[in-house]
């Protein structure tokens, strides 16, 4: 049988696959209960189709890996918050073309320009908005903050 | 199918607005004016039909047994349902589901605001997680509202034209009733006749700045609450229902 939190940490976000469940901040707890895995998976927006993919995907790679007895809860307080992302979350993220929220602006994953303009709150999925780079011209996702 | 216990009816209250509001929303995908709209319309519609599950499995929890989300959504009839007539109200054009949009964002921010102090911890810890998605669809409501009141000629006429209509229906948001009483005095649910002040100053913020004009008062239409529903709910229960009822418990 493998270690979890290896198993885990090669599950990724469906929507942005460089990040694992955890550094994302959705899955939240791990037990042990005899035989049986019990996993603690937070949803990051209401309406995120995602979650179930999670799900679904963090059991699959537990399954392969020798644990057939998977618990999966699903728990809503707190309330996720973009705050959760790791700096090194963050990072892999910019480099993969989503900008994530910080202090000084949002930045163009292309070019670094600060210089960068909303064209919709609302973006390819729940969790993200549409920008553009003033710059060189880029439209780029954002991670919307939450 | 009859509830009895306060607290799943009024939980399934909030799942009804929620998901009427969405479904009608959802049907703009593809029909948006351009594509960014149409995502956004689309992103909002996800966020309502989302917080409708949340409830609907709360409310499952709460009566156990056989019910599941599934039932609340597509085993009740016109009659069961107990959402704002507003949410019910075809989609009408562009500047109709914009305006409808803005009128029930500016209630929902500060409702699910209050819910997040609510007693009862799950309706508090889905009102929490609500909470933030509202913030964004108000900002984005109220923007619309400006863009299309203070746009062009057409877009202004329409946009007025919509609000005179939607007028009506918007008194029902803060109706109490004997349900709502028996929960407020528990601590659980939101006192909604306390938001009316709140909610009246945004909209006379926005529609001032829209260069729109407040609708005078010509009666309230309510129901909603009682089951008491416009012709148009049996239509997009019907649509939406379709595939359960003809094949009950099918799997996708
Ligand atoms: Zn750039």
């Amino acid at each position: 049988m493998g270690d979890i939190w290896e198993l885990l940490d090669s599950v990724m976000d469906p929507e942005i696959p460089v990040i694992s469940l955890y550094e994302l901040g959705v899955l939240q707890d791990i037990r042990r209960d005899g035989d049986a895995v019990k996993l603690v998976l937070t949803p990051t927006y209401i309406g995120c189709p995602a979650l179930g993919i999670m799900e679904e995907d963090a059991r699959a790679a537990l399954t392969a890996g020798g644990y057939h007895q998977v618990i999966v809860e699903t728990r809503l307080a707190p309330a996720w918050t973009t705050a959760w992302l790791t700096p090194e979350a963050r990072r892999k993220m910019t480099a993969y073309g989503v900008a994530s929220p910080q202090e000084g602006g949002i930045a163009c994953p292309q070019c670094g320009s600060v210089n960068t303009e909303v064209i919709s709150e609302f973006g390819s999925t729940a969790c993200k908005s549409l920008f553009r780079c003033v710059a060189c011209h880029e439209p780029f996702d954002v991670f919307k903050a939450i | 199918m009859k509830l009895h216990d306060p607290l799943t009816r009024y939980v399934v209250r909030l799942g009804d607005d929620a998901l009427i509001m969405g479904h009608r929303l959802s049907e703009w995908m593809s029909r948006a004016p351009f594509l960014e709209e149409d995502i956004a319309l689309s992103n909002v519609a996800l966020d309502f039909v989302g917080r409708a599950r949340l409830f609907y499995q709360y409310a499952a929890d709460l009566m156990g047994g056989e019910v599941t989300e599934n039932t609340f959504a597509y085993q009740r009839d016109v009659r069961d349902f107990t959402n704002l007539l507003l949410c019910e109200l075809p989609r009408g054009d562009f500047a109709f589901t914009l305006c409808r949009q803005f009128l029930y964002d500016a209630y929902s921010l500060p409702f699910t605001q209050a819910l997040c102090k609510s007693a009862d911890s799950q309706l508090a810890a889905i009102a929490a997680k609500a909470e933030k998605e509202s913030r964004y669809h108000l900002r984005r409501s109220r923007d619309w509202m400006l863009r299309l009141g203070d746009g062009t000629a057409e877009s202004h006429e329409r946009c007025q034209d919509a609000l005179d209509q939607l007028w009506i229906y918007t008194d029902e948001m803060f109706e109490c009733d004997a349900l709502l009483d028996g929960l407020i005095a528990a601590g659980i649910a939101v006192n909604t006749e306390g938001l009316r002040s709140e909610w009246l100053d945004t909209v006379t913020e926005t529609l001032h700045a829209a260069t729109l004009v407040i609708p005078e008062a010509q009666g309230n239409v309510t129901g909603g609450r009682e089951g008491i529903h416009t012709d148009d709910l049996g239509f997009l229960l019907a649509e939406m229902q379709f595939m359960q009822r003809a094949y009950p418990g099918l799997q996708w």
